[in-house]
């Protein structure tokens, strides 16, 4: 275990870190909010003295880097780059209590979007800038953006992207990894000002653009009004529609786009399989829910607004789906678990992986019927490897273990299974909003410290789908006792 | 730029890792399908699983767009296919491994014509031309040619007691007048590119420049024994083995080949000229090899497909006081070893045709410069020796050497005007048409322009 490189690379995402945060520092100024910009340029300061220190004091004897070491980083990272991330909110005195920042910070940067503000509004412009700037961050990942802008950390960064990177399988674009982290991120950025862009033609402020646009991005889902996107109008709405679908997409796809390859880039199962799942759930609701608003515009605006808000585990809300009927709400309560497609920003198990779950039970149950036939499973005409297959369903299976240990764990909170289990899914995918007390108008607030530091590692593990957290997690790893 | 490599076996994945270490984007194309995770996960490339000769396995790895095509599988049909079809299909340049002696005859300008080939690597064939040239040459541990046969760099191993120990490079030009430069010394790892008050000690390695018969000259005034290999014992009929044969047979050399697949004997014992003796048995066993005249042969030189067995056979050689032995070895880490096992002199067709893309990709991407003619890595790796065809537009012509403003750790060793091999002293100039050595460490050229500081 080379711990050295695992800490200086940590060093970097500090500085990294403490560079960013001059961004709602800025914010603060502009506003007047002096007391929250010192705390900005306070934690800035420390952020980049740690990580300076940290680079400049940690030499490693060499820069390899192994299938370990990837997974050590990134738990390292997210973990330390958290925490820094919740000073702000503590030192302000915005968030006094450091266990509630770190649950509110967790959740902006795994793009989770659940809050335990009792009253959003309150909180200050530059509070909310940050709040909504991790998700951004925390969308595409900050690893991949050190690898993007940062030279020669090691050959064998592809470790610490696979890691960092959801989907069950992790591919490159182009042959460098450093390329391959700067498209993502141009590609990311352009989607982003794209959305600012349109919010702005619709009149919202170019601080409530930015803000909604970070959320969106990042499929994350911090608002900044205590109704989410319910106050804004009808085209803010379907904006915010369109893109949350868009960022819900395999980003392959717009590098695809971008070099003229549109044959490929439409010819993926995974893209009509997302749009199928989100139109068909789309329909239902509406249905559903039509004798409620009774205008064909308004029902169909409420179910493709909230489908693909769950689906893409953003996490935004125009109405309280815990008044729709039972229907609607078992159709979110499914949908919670899918999240978009793999290579996206989306959480959630990820349609391709649901896509070959069900492959594999079909040939399951071919097998049964014919002992001897022997088939592989294929997607988009190629086999995939045995080895890939077995990881995903090993993968789905502690993806269960997880949701029912987390769940386990909050059930001392007196809110009831339908409370309590929604609020277990909505963190390991990411989402936000669950059911009853958690619903899209309600919150965490009134969990126990306990339950939300759970639920923070909860979110942690979702993000980093699983292993990074558990490997960092277990002494075994930092303990060289084998070479 | 984009460089696409077919096949990735042993010669494969060194090419990925030293054009990786060059800065082009590298795609990596195999049919083995666990390889190609392994190769990703090593090298900071793109991979593509499928065929060589797949139409779609190379429109996947995006040849339309490819400056370069290396096919080396391990077939020689596939890797000409491959080629056909990357230049077809828009590659710039293709290159293809090319290693049955079937086809390495006339057939080959054929070949390389009507399938548009911009270049035939053959690394046993190249193997076979060091190799031999050590073998004219055995007081060094390397010998390297640079165009025309002009000017050699000939790397040397001062052994305890050599009447260089302990002398200055200023004073050793003063009492030998032979024309030659020591252009890198590598010293407990450390590599240098010395200037006149340089000391060699025992123990160095070092780089020589000069003219094929100077650098004959000197071996003579230095006293080192300088005997031509007469009798050469090979063990391993490989395909290198059998260039090396061919060569050494046509000069007159005796050979002695000995080969534990009776097949591959009969096939020697066939296609070999006479004058090679070809013995069937275990040439890992000792008393074998005294009994075939292991004992009073000049030389000996290891070529079984298994390191490990050439360097423990070399290794009984050096035993035996054969003047020269020479092993073939492909793995890096294990050439280190031999190294403090006393073998000095190693041979790595893997080094050899890296060596040679490196060249050709460099020479590629400064096609209208001063390019790259002929590249070398000596010291394991850490020198690289460039000859650089000189045009009219380098910026520092027929300006004195001594006035010239170099960057650090460069040295311009050698340069050869028309059939004439010239030393350079600080009065010399360089002129256009001339090719220009330069010594380097520790930077990367591309033009003759970059030496200038």
């Amino acid at each position: 275990m080379n711990r050295k490189m695992v800490f200086r690379i940590f060093g970097r995402i500090a500085a990294l870190e403490g560079l960013l945060l001059l961004f709602p520092a800025v914010v603060s100024l502009i506003y007047g909010e002096f007391r929250a910009m010192w705390s900005f340029i306070a934690v800035a300061a420390g952020a980049a003295l740690a990580g300076f220190l940290l680079m400049r004091f940690i030499k490693p004897n060499n820069s390899l880097i192994y299938a370990k070491e990837g997974f050590a980083t990134v738990a390292v990272v997210w973990i330390g780059m958290s925490v820094i991330g919740a000073l702000p909110f503590v030192i302000s005195g915005e968030i006094p209590d450091f266990v509630d920042a770190l649950f509110e910070t967790v959740s902006g940067f795994t793009t989770t979007g659940a809050s335990l503000l009792r009253d959003v509004e309150s909180l200050g412009k530059g509070m909310l800038f940050w709040r909504s700037f991790t998700h951004w961050l925390g969308g595409m990942g900050v690893l991949v953006f050190i690898m993007a802008i940062a030279n020669n950390i090691s050959d064998r960064t592809i470790h610490i992207m696979r890691a960092e990177m959801p989907g069950p399988v992790v591919g490159k674009l182009v042959p460098k990894v450093k390329d391959t982290a700067k498209i993502l991120y141009l590609i990311y950025i352009a989607l982003t000002v794209l959305e600012m862009i349109f919010l702005l033609i619709g009149g919202m402020t170019p601080f409530e653009s930015a803000v909604h646009s970070f959320g969106t991005a990042g499929t994350g889902g911090f608002g900044i009004k205590a109704d989410s996107i319910g106050g804004y109008s009808p085209y803010i709405q379907w904006v915010i529609t369109v893109f949350m679908l868009l960022f819900g997409i395999n980003f392959n796809l717009y590098y695809l786009i971008l070099i003229r390859r549109f044959r490929a880039a439409f010819s993926g199962k995974e893209l009509w399989v997302y749009f199928g799942i989100y139109a068909a759930a789309t329909a239902i609701i509406a249905a559903n829910i039509y004798p409620i608003y009774s205008s064909v515009g308004e029902t169909l605006r409420q179910a493709a607004f909230t489908t693909a808000s769950i689906v893409t585990t953003t996490g935004y809300s125009i109405s309280d789906f815990n008044i729709w009927p039972q229907l609607s709400r078992g159709v979110i309560f499914i949908l919670l678990f899918f999240g978009g497609c793999a290579g996206s920003t989306a959480g959630g198990l990820k349609i391709s992986r649901i896509m070959l779950l069900f492959k594999l039970i079909r040939r399951e149950f071919r097998k049964l019927l014919r002992p001897r036939s022997v088939s592989s499973v294929n997607v988009d005409s190629k086999p995939v490897e045995e080895e890939t297959l077995s990881s995903v369903s090993n993968y789905f299976a502690l993806y269960i273990l997880t949701i029912g240990i987390t769940f386990l764990l909050i059930c001392f909170e007196p809110f009831g299974i339908e409370s309590n289990l929604s609020a277990a899914i909505s963190c390991v995918n990411n989402v936000g909003p669950g059911f009853g007390i958690v619903g899209p108008m309600g919150g965490y607030a009134d969990y126990s410290a306990f339950s939300k530091i759970v639920l923070t590692f909860a979110m942690l593990l979702g993000r980093l789908e699983i292993y990074p957290m558990i490997i960092a997690v277990a002494p075994a790893t930092w303990m060289s006792k084998r070479a | 730029m984009k460089i696409i490599v077919a096949g990735c076996g042993k010669i494969g994945s060194s090419i990925l890792e030293t054009l990786v270490k060059e800065g082009h984007d590298v795609v990596a194309i195999d049919r083995k399908n666990d390889l190609i995770g392994e190769i990703s996960n090593i090298y900071d490339v793109m991979t593509v699983c499928g065929s060589a000769a797949d139409c779609e396995t190379l429109a996947e790895a995006g040849v339309d767009k490819a400056e370069l095509f290396v096919a080396v599988t391990d077939s020689d049909e596939v890797n000409m296919l491959a080629c056909f079809f990357a230049r077809r299909m828009g590659a710039k340049h293709t290159i293809a491994r090319i290693r049955n002696p079937e086809y390495n005859d006339k057939n080959l300008v054929f070949m390389k014509q009507n399938l548009d080939i911009s270049f035939t690597i053959n690394p046993e064939l190249f193997a076979a031309q060091e190799l031999y040239r050590l073998l004219k040459l055995p007081a060094a541990v390397n010998v390297e040619t640079f165009s025309g046969r002009n000017l050699e760099m000939v790397e040397m191993v001062l052994k305890d007691g050599s009447p260089l120990d302990g002398i200055s490079l200023m004073d050793l030009r003063r009492k030998y007048k032979a024309k030659f430069l020591v252009s890198a010394v590598s010293r407990g790892g450390e590599v240098y590119i010395p200037d006149g008050s340089f000391v060699l000690e025992s123990g160095d390695r070092i780089g020589i420049t000069a003219a094929p018969n100077e650098v004959q000259k000197l071996l003579k005034m230095l006293g080192i024994v300088q005997r031509q290999a007469r009798r050469v014992m090979i063990l391993g009929a490989s395909t290198t083995a059998f260039y090396l044969a061919e060569m050494l047979i046509d000069s007159g050399t005796a050979v002695t080949i000995i080969e534990k697949d009776a097949e591959r004997c009969r096939k020697f014992s066939q296609e070999l000229p006479d004058g090679a003796l070809i013995i069937h048995g275990d040439g890992a066993r000792q008393e074998l090899l005294l009994e075939e005249g292991l004992g009073s042969a000049d030389a000996f030189v290891s070529l079984t497909g298994m390191d490990e067995e050439n360097i423990l056979v070399s290794y009984f050689a050096e035993l035996q006081k054969v003047p020269k032995v020479i092993s073939k070895i492909n793995r890096g880490e294990l050439s280190y070893m031999a190294e403090k096992l006393g073998l000095d002199s190693i041979i790595s067709p893997k080094k050899i045709i890296s060596d040679v893309l490196v060249r050709y990709a460099r020479a590629l991407q400064n096609s209208l410069g001063s390019n790259v003619e002929s590249l070398y890595r000596l010291m394991d790796g850490n020198v690289e020796a460039l000859e650089f065809n000189v045009r009219s537009d380098f910026k520092g012509i027929k300006i004195p050497l001594k006035d010239l403003k170099l960057k650090s750790n460069l040295l311009i060793a050698g340069i050869t005007r028309g059939r004439k091999a010239l030393i350079p002293s600080g009065e010399d100039s360089i002129l256009p048409g001339d090719k220009v050595v330069v010594i380097v460490s520790g930077r990367r050229l591309f033009d003759l322009d970059d030496i200038l500081a």
